[in-house]
């Protein structure tokens, strides 16, 4: 114990000490806690009980969670059909840009910066239903719409994409730049001197060069999109009836809002339910980019 | 002590194994004509190439012109007119002149300025807290490497494949009452503060940045007669701008956009964020007002973006190639 004081044994264990205290009271703890209350009945009154999985019984046999899973994957759908391809294209064009380059990534990137919650109350101005608001006035030009936008149980999840596809894609077109820098040019020559045209560089040796990232970037979206919260909770709260109700939407409700009651149990089994289905994303992941390394 | 400091070392800008972030130095410097993208320096010479490649670049730049600042220009333009003006035709340029007084007002009667105040405290306390603990911890592990090192080292970065919404109840319930501490930290800066430190991304970059610095200056401060928290603060921060930056931009950022999380531990409104208090005030407020706020609330990013643009951008490629 004296040789360990005397070497700065306790000097380097003061250094650890904010990040063992941070860590284990804010992170730690709190992810052993779900597991443990996964199977037991709390509240803020009486002290916790174990109940086995009635938890995860009450979540299954909630008719709301299939409307929530179902919206979540709707969700992650239109994300992915109109976000995935947009900030690709961008950014191949954006590498090819030889001035002001600066300028094009900056302004791409601007909505990224915004705080989203000032994005969203924004774009719910936006979407104001009435002929006279901002979206349908522009549609109007065209002779389009007006649309009902939020207020419709058919428009009102892609509305929520657009706008989250809006304030997301500047981040994603700067990875895919980052990755575009790092194509090795001599590729390029070599595909040149087989007498390839620009298409067929873009095709056969861009793409290929970006596969990695672009796995990266499709999971990261998966991740991200099942975990929507800011979008339905501002623009809607769940509706119209139940439409852009999604998963955490319902992991909030369950706890915190007051018409259910704080189902502490619940919520932290749901949230460990759609933990797993993240884990097991990742682990994808890390499977297809090893088997895809070795190969 | 042998003026360590003057040594500058081969600044890793990539701690990740990870393709670079993008950074606009290509074409700085241009007398390396192998540097080159997709269109070889003899296509960009052909015209089809370069009036088609011109051409679609021009309609690229308008439009994200219109689709990414034209929100943001509708909103400086909606947040100094009147209500009225607004509602009745949106896309009109001040049909009845400019209303400043909107800027003014919701600073004042709708206490913008506190609530700007308060993003202010909870941005830069969090700031300081994830400083403290990735440099400090990062600086254990990655130079004073005690024997539990690895260990605590791998416990830190397992936290970083559980998803947050695992943690938003647990996490909640022991804030409301830590451990040992006796007193809620609800309604306390703190319960932003602290959660906030919790961050293994940070203490990933800090260890891997300083695993890259030269080992030999640590020995010879050492030698000179340096304690390690001499080291630390004389030798290793100095050298640690760069990651500094980054770290700081991450945490500084996240913490002015948070939402859910303030949302839940400041119930008291005179505390809330400009985020949290926002959705509030957005339902009791005139629309003139709400979007005044809203310019007001936006503006200390997009000014820091614009003013540490290349260390943002930096950030944002590394976010992407060290989440996955």
């Amino acid at each position: 114990m004296t040789t360990w004081f005397r070497r700065g044994g306790f000097s380097t264990f003061l250094f650890l000490l904010p990040l063992i205290v941070v860590f284990g009271v804010f992170s730690w703890f709190p992810i052993v806690r779900a597991a443990v209350m996964s199977v037991q009945q709390t509240n803020l009154v009486t002290a916790p009980r174990f109940v086995g999985l009635d938890n995860f019984r009450t979540v299954f046999e909630d008719p709301l969670l299939w409307t929530a899973v179902q919206n979540t994957a709707w969700f992650a759908l239109i994300a992915l059909v109109l976000g995935y391809p947009v900030p690709l294209v961008l950014a191949v064009i954006m590498s090819e840009v030889r001035r002001f380059r600066g300028l094009y990534t900056a302004i791409a990137y601007l909505p990224v910066v915004v705080p989203p919650v000032v994005a969203v109350l924004m774009w719910k101005v936006f979407y104001d239903a009435r002929p006279e608001g901002v979206f349908n006035t522009i549609l109007g030009w065209f002779g389009l719409g007006p649309f009902q936008w939020l207020q419709s149980a058919t428009t009102a999840m892609p509305a929520l994409v657009l706008e989250a596809t809006w304030a997301a894609a500047g981040g994603t077109v700067i990875i895919y730049l980052a990755a575009l820098v790092a194509v090795p040019h001599e590729l390029y020559e070599a595909a040149e001197v087989d007498g390839a045209g620009l298409w067929r560089k873009v095709w056969h040796v861009t793409m290929p060069q970006l596969r990695g990232v672009l796995l990266v970037t499709l999971i990261l979206q998966i991740i991200s999109t099942s975990q929507v919260f800011l979008e339905p909770f501002l623009f809607t709260g769940g509706g119209p009836a139940n439409s852009t109700l999604t998963v955490l939407l319902l992991i909030y409700e369950y706890a915190f809002a007051s018409s259910l009651g704080g189902d502490y149990g619940a919520a932290t089994a749901l949230s460990l339910m759609l933990a797993v289905f993240l884990a097991a994303l990742s682990a994808l992941y890390f499977w297809l980019t090893r088997s895809w390394s070795t190969s | 002590m042998s003026t360590p400091t003057r040594t500058r070392p081969p600044a890793p800008r990539t701690p990740a194994a990870a393709p670079p972030p993008a950074s606009g130095r290509r074409r700085g410097r241009a007398a390396e004509p192998v540097v080159r993208g997709i269109v070889s320096p003899s296509e960009w010479r052909t015209p089809r190439v370069r009036t088609g490649l011109g051409l679609t670049q021009v309609v690229l730049l308008a439009a994200l012109v219109v689709v990414s600042l034209g929100p943001m220009a509708w909103l400086v333009k909606a947040a100094l007119t009147p209500t009225q003006d607004t509602l009745r035709d949106p896309m009109a340029f001040f049909p009845n002149g400019v209303d400043w007084a909107n800027l003014s007002t919701a600073w004042t009667s709708v206490h913008i300025d506190l609530h700007f105040a308060n993003s202010m405290i909870v941005a830069v306390g969090a700031w300081l807290v994830q400083l403290v603990v990735a440099t400090t911890g990062g600086y254990a592990l990655s130079v004073l490497r005690p024997r539990y090192g690895p260990v605590l080292y791998w416990l830190v970065l397992s936290t970083l494949f559980v998803p947050a919404v695992v943690l938003l109840v647990p996490l909640y319930l022991t804030v409301l009452s830590p451990p040992l501490l006796g007193a809620s930290l609800i309604n306390t800066f703190w319960a932003v503060w602290l959660p906030a430190g919790a961050n293994a991304f940070n203490v990933l970059l800090a260890k891997r940045f300083f695993d890259n610095l030269p080992g030999e200056i640590f020995e010879a401060a050492r030698i000179d007669g340096a304690g390690p928290l001499r080291v630390f603060w004389s030798v290793l921060l100095p050298m640690s701008r760069p990651i500094l930056g980054v770290i700081s931009v991450f945490a500084f950022v996240a913490a002015w956009k948070d939402f859910l999380w303030p949302l839940l531990v400041l119930p008291d409104p005179d505390l809330q964020p400009l985020s949290v208090r926002l959705p509030t005030l957005a339902s009791s407020i005139e629309l003139d007002i709400l979007l005044a706020a809203l310019m007001i609330s936006a503006l200390i990013p997009v000014v820091l973006f614009l003013v540490f643009q290349r260390t943002f951008l930096r950030t944002a490629g590394l976010g992407g190639a060290l989440k996955g």
